[in-house]
Protein backbone atom coordinates (compact mmCIF):
# COMPACT_ATOMS: atom_id res chain seq x y z
CA UNK A 1 0.00 0.00 0.00
CA UNK A 2 1.05 3.48 -0.71
CA UNK A 3 0.73 6.41 1.45
CA UNK A 4 0.21 10.29 0.58
CA UNK A 5 0.42 12.54 3.24
CA UNK A 6 -1.52 15.63 2.18
CA UNK A 7 0.41 17.85 4.97
CA UNK A 8 3.88 16.86 3.26
CA UNK A 9 2.41 16.32 -0.60
CA UNK A 10 0.64 18.54 -2.40
CA UNK A 11 -2.62 17.74 -4.03
CA UNK A 12 -1.32 18.04 -7.99
CA UNK A 13 1.84 15.78 -6.21
CA UNK A 14 -1.18 12.98 -5.58
CA UNK A 15 -3.12 13.57 -8.10
CA UNK A 16 -0.06 12.86 -10.88
CA UNK A 17 0.88 9.67 -8.92
CA UNK A 18 -2.75 8.33 -9.12
CA UNK A 19 -3.09 9.20 -12.76
CA UNK A 20 0.54 7.55 -13.84
CA UNK A 21 -1.18 4.37 -12.65
CA UNK A 22 -3.51 4.81 -16.00
CA UNK A 23 -0.71 3.94 -17.96
CA UNK A 24 0.90 1.29 -15.79
CA UNK A 25 -0.50 0.13 -12.52
CA UNK A 26 1.76 -0.37 -10.25
CA UNK A 27 0.46 -0.25 -6.94
CA UNK A 28 -3.02 -0.87 -6.51
CA UNK A 29 -3.89 0.63 -2.56
CA UNK A 30 -3.95 3.57 -1.82
CA UNK A 31 -3.78 5.86 1.49
CA UNK A 32 -4.17 9.64 1.71
CA UNK A 33 -3.45 10.72 5.12
CA UNK A 34 -4.47 14.87 6.43
CA UNK A 35 -6.44 16.15 3.47
CA UNK A 36 -7.83 19.07 5.49
CA UNK A 37 -10.88 19.99 3.37
CA UNK A 38 -8.20 20.50 0.06
CA UNK A 39 -10.43 20.59 -2.94
CA UNK A 40 -9.97 18.19 -6.07
CA UNK A 41 -8.64 15.02 -4.30
CA UNK A 42 -8.27 12.37 -6.66
CA UNK A 43 -9.90 13.49 -9.55
CA UNK A 44 -9.75 12.38 -13.53
CA UNK A 45 -8.63 8.70 -12.15
CA UNK A 46 -8.38 5.81 -14.48
CA UNK A 47 -8.06 2.75 -13.09
CA UNK A 48 -8.68 0.02 -11.06
CA UNK A 49 -7.65 0.91 -7.74
CA UNK A 50 -8.55 1.93 -4.04
CA UNK A 51 -8.00 4.64 -2.39
CA UNK A 52 -8.64 5.69 0.63
CA UNK A 53 -8.64 9.41 2.18
CA UNK A 54 -8.48 9.19 5.78
CA UNK A 55 -10.55 12.58 6.51
CA UNK A 56 -12.92 15.63 5.47
CA UNK A 57 -12.17 16.79 1.73
CA UNK A 58 -12.98 19.77 0.31
CA UNK A 59 -14.44 20.21 -3.37
CA UNK A 60 -15.00 17.86 -6.21
CA UNK A 61 -13.40 14.97 -4.28
CA UNK A 62 -13.32 11.95 -6.79
CA UNK A 63 -14.98 13.74 -9.61
CA UNK A 64 -14.30 12.41 -12.97
CA UNK A 65 -13.65 8.87 -11.43
CA UNK A 66 -13.68 6.35 -13.96
CA UNK A 67 -12.82 2.63 -12.64
CA UNK A 68 -11.42 3.41 -9.14
CA UNK A 69 -13.31 2.80 -6.06
CA UNK A 70 -12.49 6.13 -3.70
CA UNK A 71 -13.58 6.01 -0.05
CA UNK A 72 -14.07 9.15 1.80
CA UNK A 73 -13.53 8.30 5.77
CA UNK A 74 -15.30 11.80 6.46
CA UNK A 75 -17.20 14.44 5.18
CA UNK A 76 -17.17 15.38 1.57
CA UNK A 77 -17.57 18.88 0.36
CA UNK A 78 -19.64 19.95 -2.95
CA UNK A 79 -19.57 18.04 -5.82
CA UNK A 80 -18.12 14.96 -4.92
CA UNK A 81 -17.75 12.58 -7.73
CA UNK A 82 -19.10 14.99 -10.18
CA UNK A 83 -19.28 13.79 -13.99
CA UNK A 84 -18.31 10.28 -12.53
CA UNK A 85 -18.02 7.85 -15.50
CA UNK A 86 -17.56 4.42 -13.45
CA UNK A 87 -16.00 3.06 -10.28
CA UNK A 88 -17.51 3.72 -7.07
CA UNK A 89 -17.30 6.39 -4.35
CA UNK A 90 -17.97 5.80 -0.92
CA UNK A 91 -18.53 8.90 1.74
CA UNK A 92 -18.50 7.43 5.32
CA UNK A 93 -19.69 10.80 6.35
CA UNK A 94 -21.98 13.64 4.63
CA UNK A 95 -21.38 15.04 1.12
CA UNK A 96 -22.13 18.78 0.78
CA UNK A 97 -24.35 20.15 -2.50
CA UNK A 98 -24.82 18.67 -6.00
CA UNK A 99 -22.83 15.19 -4.99
CA UNK A 100 -23.00 12.92 -7.88
CA UNK A 101 -23.47 15.85 -10.41
CA UNK A 102 -24.11 15.26 -13.67
CA UNK A 103 -22.14 11.74 -13.42
CA UNK A 104 -22.68 9.02 -16.49
CA UNK A 105 -21.77 6.06 -14.24
CA UNK A 106 -20.79 3.92 -11.20
CA UNK A 107 -22.02 3.87 -7.81
CA UNK A 108 -22.00 6.49 -5.48
CA UNK A 109 -22.90 5.42 -1.86
CA UNK A 110 -23.12 8.35 0.68
CA UNK A 111 -23.28 7.03 4.33
CA UNK A 112 -24.59 10.12 6.22
CA UNK A 113 -26.78 12.60 4.65
CA UNK A 114 -26.23 14.91 1.15
CA UNK A 115 -27.14 18.33 1.09
CA UNK A 116 -29.21 19.99 -1.94
CA UNK A 117 -29.23 19.04 -5.44
CA UNK A 118 -27.99 15.60 -4.69
CA UNK A 119 -27.72 14.33 -8.37
CA UNK A 120 -28.19 16.71 -10.08
CA UNK A 121 -28.30 16.17 -13.63
CA UNK A 122 -27.26 12.65 -13.31
CA UNK A 123 -26.77 10.67 -16.26
CA UNK A 124 -26.79 7.32 -15.33
CA UNK A 125 -25.02 7.27 -12.14
CA UNK A 126 -26.62 5.26 -9.20
CA UNK A 127 -26.64 7.24 -5.70
CA UNK A 128 -27.32 5.61 -2.46
CA UNK A 129 -27.94 7.84 0.41
CA UNK A 130 -28.74 6.64 3.99
CA UNK A 131 -29.21 9.86 5.42
CA UNK A 132 -31.70 12.59 3.95
CA UNK A 133 -31.33 14.74 0.69
CA UNK A 134 -31.49 18.43 0.52
CA UNK A 135 -33.63 20.30 -1.90
CA UNK A 136 -33.74 19.82 -5.80
CA UNK A 137 -32.27 16.80 -5.69
CA UNK A 138 -31.79 14.86 -8.82
CA UNK A 139 -33.19 18.27 -10.65
CA UNK A 140 -33.46 17.12 -14.46
CA UNK A 141 -32.05 13.27 -13.59
CA UNK A 142 -31.56 11.83 -16.89
CA UNK A 143 -30.72 8.23 -16.54
CA UNK A 144 -29.72 6.04 -13.29
CA UNK A 145 -31.19 5.61 -9.55
CA UNK A 146 -31.22 7.54 -6.72
CA UNK A 147 -32.08 5.57 -3.23
CA UNK A 148 -32.98 7.83 -0.16
CA UNK A 149 -33.17 5.83 2.84
CA UNK A 150 -34.14 9.28 4.84
CA UNK A 151 -36.03 12.00 3.80
CA UNK A 152 -36.00 14.03 0.65
CA UNK A 153 -36.28 17.70 0.66
CA UNK A 154 -38.40 19.93 -1.69
CA UNK A 155 -38.68 19.96 -4.99
CA UNK A 156 -37.46 16.06 -5.56
CA UNK A 157 -37.04 15.11 -9.08
CA UNK A 158 -37.95 18.66 -10.37
CA UNK A 159 -38.19 18.35 -14.71
CA UNK A 160 -37.06 14.83 -13.93
CA UNK A 161 -36.43 12.52 -17.56
CA UNK A 162 -36.02 8.82 -16.89
CA UNK A 163 -33.73 8.74 -13.59
CA UNK A 164 -35.32 6.14 -10.95
CA UNK A 165 -35.98 7.74 -7.48
CA UNK A 166 -36.67 5.55 -4.57
CA UNK A 167 -37.19 7.38 -1.06
CA UNK A 168 -38.03 5.47 2.04
CA UNK A 169 -38.96 8.52 4.44
CA UNK A 170 -41.16 11.61 3.36
CA UNK A 171 -40.42 13.89 0.24
CA UNK A 172 -41.09 17.44 1.82
CA UNK A 173 -42.67 18.26 -2.18
CA UNK A 174 -42.41 17.16 -5.66
CA UNK A 175 -40.56 18.98 -8.70
CA UNK A 176 -42.64 19.73 -11.85
CA UNK A 177 -43.22 16.53 -13.75
CA UNK A 178 -42.08 14.51 -10.93
CA UNK A 179 -44.74 11.90 -9.68
CA UNK A 180 -45.13 8.86 -7.27
CA UNK A 181 -45.28 5.99 -9.28
CA UNK A 182 -46.03 2.30 -8.85
CA UNK A 183 -43.47 0.23 -7.38
CA UNK A 184 -43.34 -3.04 -10.02
CA UNK A 185 -41.52 -6.84 -9.66
CA UNK A 186 -38.93 -5.23 -11.56
CA UNK A 187 -38.31 -2.11 -9.75
CA UNK A 188 -38.15 -4.00 -5.82
CA UNK A 189 -35.47 -6.25 -7.95
CA UNK A 190 -33.49 -2.78 -9.00
CA UNK A 191 -33.94 -1.56 -5.65
CA UNK A 192 -33.09 -5.23 -3.95
CA UNK A 193 -29.87 -5.07 -6.12
CA UNK A 194 -28.65 -1.07 -5.43
CA UNK A 195 -28.75 -1.90 -1.65
CA UNK A 196 -27.11 -4.77 -1.89
CA UNK A 197 -24.02 -3.30 -3.95
CA UNK A 198 -24.15 -0.61 -1.55
CA UNK A 199 -23.89 -2.36 1.54
CA UNK A 200 -26.93 -0.91 3.12
CA UNK A 201 -29.32 -3.25 5.20
CA UNK A 202 -32.72 -1.58 4.19
CA UNK A 203 -36.28 -3.36 3.29
CA UNK A 204 -36.75 -2.66 -0.29
CA UNK A 205 -40.44 -2.90 -0.06
CA UNK A 206 -40.36 -0.34 2.68
CA UNK A 207 -39.43 2.61 -0.16
CA UNK A 208 -41.75 4.64 -2.59
CA UNK A 209 -40.75 4.69 -5.86
CA UNK A 210 -41.05 8.40 -7.88
CA UNK A 211 -40.22 8.94 -11.80
CA UNK A 212 -41.33 11.18 -15.02
CA UNK A 213 -44.62 12.15 -15.24
CA UNK A 214 -43.21 12.84 -19.15
CA UNK A 215 -45.32 15.92 -19.32
CA UNK A 216 -42.09 18.28 -19.75
CA UNK A 217 -40.96 16.26 -22.63
CA UNK A 218 -41.78 18.43 -25.67
CA UNK A 219 -42.71 22.40 -25.83
CA UNK A 220 -46.68 22.51 -25.85
CA UNK A 221 -47.57 25.43 -28.17
CA UNK A 222 -50.42 25.84 -25.81
CA UNK A 223 -48.01 26.73 -22.72
CA UNK A 224 -46.86 29.99 -25.32
CA UNK A 225 -48.88 32.37 -22.92
CA UNK A 226 -45.95 31.29 -20.02
CA UNK A 227 -43.54 32.81 -21.54
CA UNK B 1 -16.77 34.33 -4.35
CA UNK B 2 -15.83 35.61 -0.82
CA UNK B 3 -15.01 33.90 2.16
CA UNK B 4 -16.92 34.00 5.47
CA UNK B 5 -15.64 32.89 9.23
CA UNK B 6 -16.85 33.33 12.42
CA UNK B 7 -15.57 31.83 15.59
CA UNK B 8 -18.16 31.83 18.55
CA UNK B 9 -16.14 31.36 22.26
CA UNK B 10 -18.30 28.66 24.99
CA UNK B 11 -15.71 28.39 27.14
CA UNK B 12 -14.29 32.02 28.26
CA UNK B 13 -11.00 30.94 29.12
CA UNK B 14 -10.07 30.93 25.46
CA UNK B 15 -10.79 34.10 25.43
CA UNK B 16 -7.75 35.22 25.65
CA UNK B 17 -6.92 33.37 22.61
CA UNK B 18 -9.46 34.84 20.56
CA UNK B 19 -7.38 36.37 17.82
CA UNK B 20 -4.89 33.02 17.51
CA UNK B 21 -7.28 31.00 16.98
CA UNK B 22 -9.08 33.24 14.39
CA UNK B 23 -5.82 34.40 12.49
CA UNK B 24 -5.31 31.07 10.31
CA UNK B 25 -9.02 30.55 9.90
CA UNK B 26 -9.23 34.32 8.29
CA UNK B 27 -6.16 33.41 6.16
CA UNK B 28 -7.49 29.52 4.62
CA UNK B 29 -10.05 31.80 2.94
CA UNK B 30 -7.33 33.63 0.92
CA UNK B 31 -8.15 31.93 -2.30
CA UNK B 32 -12.42 32.97 -2.28
CA UNK B 33 -11.16 36.66 -1.48
CA UNK B 34 -7.75 37.78 -1.98
CA UNK B 35 -8.65 41.69 -2.69
CA UNK B 36 -9.57 42.55 0.86
CA UNK B 37 -9.97 41.33 4.39
CA UNK B 38 -11.56 42.74 7.73
CA UNK B 39 -13.12 41.32 10.83
CA UNK B 40 -15.36 42.84 13.63
CA UNK B 41 -13.77 41.61 17.60
CA UNK B 42 -16.31 41.66 20.69
CA UNK B 43 -14.64 41.85 23.94
CA UNK B 44 -13.42 44.93 26.21
CA UNK B 45 -16.63 46.23 26.78
CA UNK B 46 -16.92 49.79 27.97
CA UNK B 47 -19.42 50.42 31.11
CA UNK B 48 -22.92 51.15 30.52
CA UNK B 49 -23.18 55.13 29.64
CA UNK B 50 -19.75 55.28 27.47
CA UNK B 51 -19.28 54.46 24.31
CA UNK B 52 -15.91 52.52 22.16
CA UNK B 53 -16.03 54.05 18.66
CA UNK B 54 -13.48 52.84 15.45
CA UNK B 55 -12.24 55.28 13.89
CA UNK B 56 -10.47 55.04 10.47
CA UNK B 57 -7.89 57.85 8.76
CA UNK B 58 -6.90 57.11 5.62
CA UNK B 59 -2.75 58.80 7.00
CA UNK B 60 -1.10 56.94 9.36
CA UNK B 61 0.33 59.22 10.96
CA UNK B 62 -2.99 60.87 11.78
CA UNK B 63 -3.07 63.02 14.82
CA UNK B 64 -5.29 61.16 17.09
CA UNK B 65 -4.11 62.46 20.43
CA UNK B 66 -5.42 66.28 19.40
CA UNK B 67 -8.57 64.67 18.32
CA UNK B 68 -9.10 62.97 22.17
CA UNK B 69 -8.10 65.83 23.29
CA UNK B 70 -10.22 67.96 21.64
CA UNK B 71 -12.96 65.44 23.02
CA UNK B 72 -12.02 65.63 26.12
CA UNK B 73 -12.50 69.38 26.48
CA UNK B 74 -15.44 70.00 24.33
CA UNK B 75 -17.68 66.77 25.23
CA UNK B 76 -16.35 67.47 28.89
CA UNK B 77 -16.15 63.41 29.02
CA UNK B 78 -13.34 60.90 29.77
CA UNK B 79 -11.78 59.98 26.49
CA UNK B 80 -9.66 56.32 26.26
CA UNK B 81 -8.28 55.72 23.01
CA UNK B 82 -5.25 53.55 20.84
CA UNK B 83 -4.01 53.52 17.51
CA UNK B 84 -3.89 50.19 15.70
CA UNK B 85 -2.73 51.13 11.98
CA UNK B 86 -4.61 53.47 10.47
CA UNK B 87 -7.55 52.90 12.82
CA UNK B 88 -7.86 53.90 16.59
CA UNK B 89 -10.35 53.02 18.99
CA UNK B 90 -11.66 55.46 21.10
CA UNK B 91 -13.85 54.98 24.11
CA UNK B 92 -15.55 57.83 25.59
CA UNK B 93 -17.72 58.57 28.51
CA UNK B 94 -21.12 60.05 26.46
CA UNK B 95 -23.35 58.57 24.34
CA UNK B 96 -23.02 57.38 21.28
CA UNK B 97 -25.00 60.07 19.52
CA UNK B 98 -23.12 62.75 21.07
CA UNK B 99 -20.13 60.97 19.97
CA UNK B 100 -20.64 60.11 16.94
CA UNK B 101 -21.71 63.55 15.89
CA UNK B 102 -18.78 65.08 17.55
CA UNK B 103 -16.70 63.34 15.35
CA UNK B 104 -19.16 64.17 12.21
CA UNK B 105 -18.54 67.50 12.99
CA UNK B 106 -15.18 67.91 14.31
CA UNK B 107 -13.22 65.31 11.93
CA UNK B 108 -15.16 65.11 8.62
CA UNK B 109 -12.73 63.19 7.05
CA UNK B 110 -12.50 60.19 9.67
CA UNK B 111 -14.65 57.50 9.17
CA UNK B 112 -16.56 55.44 11.53
CA UNK B 113 -16.32 51.71 11.53
CA UNK B 114 -18.27 50.96 14.18
CA UNK B 115 -19.81 52.34 17.06
CA UNK B 116 -20.88 50.32 20.35
CA UNK B 117 -20.24 48.82 23.57
CA UNK B 118 -18.45 45.83 22.66
CA UNK B 119 -17.35 46.05 18.72
CA UNK B 120 -14.26 46.95 16.86
CA UNK B 121 -13.96 46.73 12.97
CA UNK B 122 -10.59 46.51 11.55
CA UNK B 123 -10.73 46.46 7.68
CA UNK B 124 -8.52 47.36 4.64
CA UNK B 125 -7.47 46.08 0.89
CA UNK B 126 -4.86 43.52 0.47
CA UNK B 127 -4.27 39.77 1.37
CA UNK B 128 -6.04 38.59 4.40
CA UNK B 129 -2.50 37.74 5.76
CA UNK B 130 -1.16 40.95 5.56
CA UNK B 131 -4.55 42.58 7.14
CA UNK B 132 -4.25 39.97 10.01
CA UNK B 133 -0.22 41.35 10.44
CA UNK B 134 -0.82 44.70 9.88
CA UNK B 135 -3.76 44.99 12.80
CA UNK B 136 -1.75 42.04 14.99
CA UNK B 137 -4.95 39.50 14.73
CA UNK B 138 -2.81 36.86 16.90
CA UNK B 139 -2.72 39.21 20.26
CA UNK B 140 -6.43 40.09 20.32
CA UNK B 141 -8.80 39.05 22.88
CA UNK B 142 -12.42 38.90 22.76
CA UNK B 143 -15.53 36.58 22.89
CA UNK B 144 -16.41 36.67 19.66
CA UNK B 145 -15.42 37.01 16.01
CA UNK B 146 -16.57 37.12 12.74
CA UNK B 147 -14.38 37.77 9.39
CA UNK B 148 -14.30 38.27 5.75
CA UNK B 149 -12.32 38.15 2.24
CA UNK B 150 -13.66 39.59 -0.29
CA UNK B 151 -13.49 38.70 -4.11
CA UNK B 152 -15.82 42.12 -5.15
CA UNK B 153 -18.44 41.86 -7.60
CA UNK B 154 -21.43 44.48 -6.87
CA UNK B 155 -19.03 46.96 -6.27
CA UNK B 156 -15.43 48.69 -5.99
CA UNK B 157 -12.30 47.06 -3.99
CA UNK B 158 -12.11 49.93 -2.02
CA UNK B 159 -11.45 50.05 2.28
CA UNK B 160 -14.74 51.19 2.42
CA UNK B 161 -16.48 47.94 0.52
CA UNK B 162 -15.04 45.81 2.32
CA UNK B 163 -16.59 43.97 5.07
CA UNK B 164 -17.80 43.56 7.87
CA UNK B 165 -19.78 46.35 7.65
CA UNK B 166 -22.09 47.62 10.56
CA UNK B 167 -24.98 50.17 10.60
CA UNK B 168 -26.03 49.73 14.25
CA UNK B 169 -24.46 49.52 17.55
CA UNK B 170 -22.61 46.72 18.24
CA UNK B 171 -24.40 44.73 14.83
CA UNK B 172 -22.46 43.79 12.20
CA UNK B 173 -22.53 41.42 9.50
CA UNK B 174 -20.35 39.70 6.81
CA UNK B 175 -21.79 38.59 3.59
CA UNK B 176 -20.75 35.95 1.20
CA UNK B 177 -23.28 36.18 -2.20
CA UNK B 178 -24.76 38.75 -3.81
CA UNK B 179 -28.02 41.05 -3.38
CA UNK B 180 -30.30 41.81 -6.47
CA UNK B 181 -33.06 44.35 -4.43
CA UNK B 182 -30.07 46.26 -2.72
CA UNK B 183 -31.02 49.19 -4.87
CA UNK B 184 -34.53 49.71 -4.00
CA UNK B 185 -34.15 48.64 -0.62
CA UNK B 186 -31.51 50.94 0.06
CA UNK B 187 -34.00 53.91 -0.80
CA UNK B 188 -36.87 52.71 1.39
CA UNK B 189 -34.37 52.09 4.51
CA UNK B 190 -32.93 55.74 3.82
CA UNK B 191 -36.23 57.11 3.98
CA UNK B 192 -36.40 55.32 7.49
CA UNK B 193 -33.40 56.92 8.65
CA UNK B 194 -30.82 54.20 8.24
CA UNK B 195 -27.37 56.10 6.95
CA UNK B 196 -25.18 54.11 4.42
CA UNK B 197 -21.73 55.11 3.54
CA UNK B 198 -21.22 52.87 0.07
CA UNK B 199 -23.02 51.52 -2.39
CA UNK B 200 -22.59 47.99 -1.38
CA UNK B 201 -25.07 45.28 -1.17
CA UNK B 202 -24.17 44.08 1.73
CA UNK B 203 -24.20 47.57 3.54
CA UNK B 204 -27.54 46.89 2.55
CA UNK B 205 -28.50 43.63 4.41
CA UNK B 206 -26.38 44.90 7.65
CA UNK B 207 -28.62 48.01 7.46
CA UNK B 208 -32.14 45.87 7.11
CA UNK B 209 -30.98 44.06 10.23
CA UNK B 210 -30.59 47.31 11.92
CA UNK B 211 -33.84 48.74 11.15
CA UNK B 212 -35.54 45.28 12.24
CA UNK B 213 -33.74 45.41 15.22
CA UNK B 214 -34.56 49.14 15.68
CA UNK B 215 -38.71 48.66 15.28
CA UNK B 216 -37.76 45.98 18.43
CA UNK B 217 -37.46 42.66 16.28
CA UNK B 218 -35.21 40.14 18.11
CA UNK B 219 -32.40 38.95 16.06
CA UNK B 220 -34.44 35.54 15.53
CA UNK B 221 -37.61 38.00 14.75
CA UNK B 222 -35.18 40.48 12.04
CA UNK B 223 -33.59 37.23 10.45
CA UNK B 224 -36.82 35.92 9.51
CA UNK B 225 -38.35 38.79 7.84
CA UNK B 226 -35.10 39.18 5.97
CA UNK B 227 -36.01 36.14 4.33
CA UNK B 228 -38.87 37.68 3.19
CA UNK B 229 -37.46 40.68 2.39
CA UNK B 230 -33.72 40.28 0.90
CA UNK B 231 -33.83 38.74 -2.58
CA UNK B 232 -30.66 37.37 -3.85
CA UNK B 233 -27.92 35.31 -2.95
CA UNK B 234 -26.82 34.51 0.57
CA UNK B 235 -24.54 32.92 3.49
CA UNK B 236 -24.34 35.82 6.18
CA UNK B 237 -22.83 35.65 9.42
CA UNK B 238 -23.85 38.37 12.09
CA UNK B 239 -22.32 39.57 15.22
CA UNK B 240 -24.03 41.34 18.32
CA UNK B 241 -22.71 42.43 21.64
CA UNK B 242 -24.13 39.52 22.94
CA UNK B 243 -24.86 36.76 20.04
CA UNK B 244 -23.69 34.89 17.14
CA UNK B 245 -26.12 34.37 14.00
CA UNK B 246 -25.77 32.42 10.76
CA UNK B 247 -28.54 32.34 7.93
CA UNK B 248 -28.29 30.96 3.77
CA UNK B 249 -30.92 31.76 2.06
CA UNK B 250 -33.66 29.59 0.70
CA UNK B 251 -31.32 28.59 -2.29
CA UNK B 252 -28.36 27.85 -0.25
CA UNK B 253 -25.91 27.97 -3.36
CA UNK B 254 -23.23 29.82 -1.14
CA UNK B 255 -21.94 27.50 0.96
CA UNK B 256 -21.42 27.66 4.57
CA UNK B 257 -20.28 24.85 7.56
CA UNK B 258 -20.42 24.93 10.65
CA UNK B 259 -18.36 23.19 14.09
CA UNK B 260 -19.13 23.18 17.33
CA UNK B 261 -17.57 21.70 20.94
CA UNK B 262 -17.83 22.19 24.55
CA UNK B 263 -15.60 24.89 23.84
CA UNK B 264 -16.65 27.03 20.91
CA UNK B 265 -18.90 27.16 17.68
CA UNK B 266 -17.37 28.29 14.15
CA UNK B 267 -18.38 29.13 10.86
CA UNK B 268 -16.71 28.57 7.44
CA UNK B 269 -17.44 29.01 4.27
CA UNK B 270 -15.23 25.79 3.51
CA UNK B 271 -14.08 23.56 6.18
CA UNK B 272 -10.76 23.88 4.81
CA UNK B 273 -10.81 27.40 7.40
CA UNK B 274 -12.21 24.66 10.25
CA UNK B 275 -9.10 22.37 10.43
CA UNK B 276 -6.69 24.27 13.03
CA UNK B 277 -9.11 24.95 15.75
CA UNK B 278 -8.52 22.87 18.35
CA UNK B 279 -10.59 19.46 18.85
CA UNK B 280 -12.20 19.40 15.43
CA UNK B 281 -11.23 16.03 14.62
CA UNK B 282 -14.24 15.81 17.33
CA UNK B 283 -16.57 18.22 17.14
CA UNK B 284 -20.10 18.37 15.50
CA UNK B 285 -19.96 19.32 11.69
CA UNK B 286 -22.78 20.29 9.81
CA UNK B 287 -23.94 22.38 7.07
CA UNK B 288 -26.33 24.90 7.66
CA UNK B 289 -29.94 24.19 6.32
CA UNK B 290 -31.38 26.38 3.93
CA UNK B 291 -33.59 29.22 5.01
CA UNK B 292 -32.98 28.43 8.73
CA UNK B 293 -31.44 30.39 11.49
CA UNK B 294 -28.88 29.23 13.70
CA UNK B 295 -28.27 31.72 16.59
CA UNK B 296 -25.92 32.02 19.90
CA UNK B 297 -26.48 34.50 22.55
CA UNK B 298 -24.48 34.85 25.78
CA UNK B 299 -27.39 35.91 28.45
CA UNK B 300 -25.03 38.37 31.01
CA UNK B 301 -26.41 41.44 29.80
Amino acid sequence: MKTINLTEQSVRDLNQALHDQAIECTEREWEVLEPKGQHNIACGLDQNISVDIKGPTGYYCAGMNKKAHVTIHGNAGQGVAENMMSGTVRVKGDASQAAGATAHGGLLVIEGNAAARCGISMKGVDIVVKGNVGHMSCFMGQAGALVVCGDAGDALGDSLYETHIYVKGEVKSLGADCIQKEMREEHIEELTELLNRAGVDEDPTAFKRYGSARQLYNFKVDNTSAY
Amino acid sequence: MCGIVGLYLKNRALESQLGALFEPMLIAMTDRGPDSAGFAIYGDEVADGSIKLTLRHADENYDWAALAEKAQSELNAGVEWFKNSKVAVFKLQTSAAIAEAFVKATAPEVLILSAGQSIEILKEVGLPENIADTFNLKEMKGSHIIGHTRMATESAVTMEGSHPFSTGMDLCLVHNGSLSNHNRLREELKREGIVFETENDSEVAAGYLTWRLQQGDSLNEALTNSLKDLDGFFTFTIGTRDGFAVLRDPIACKPAVMAETDDYVAMASEYQALTTLPGIENARIWEPEPATIYVWERSSH
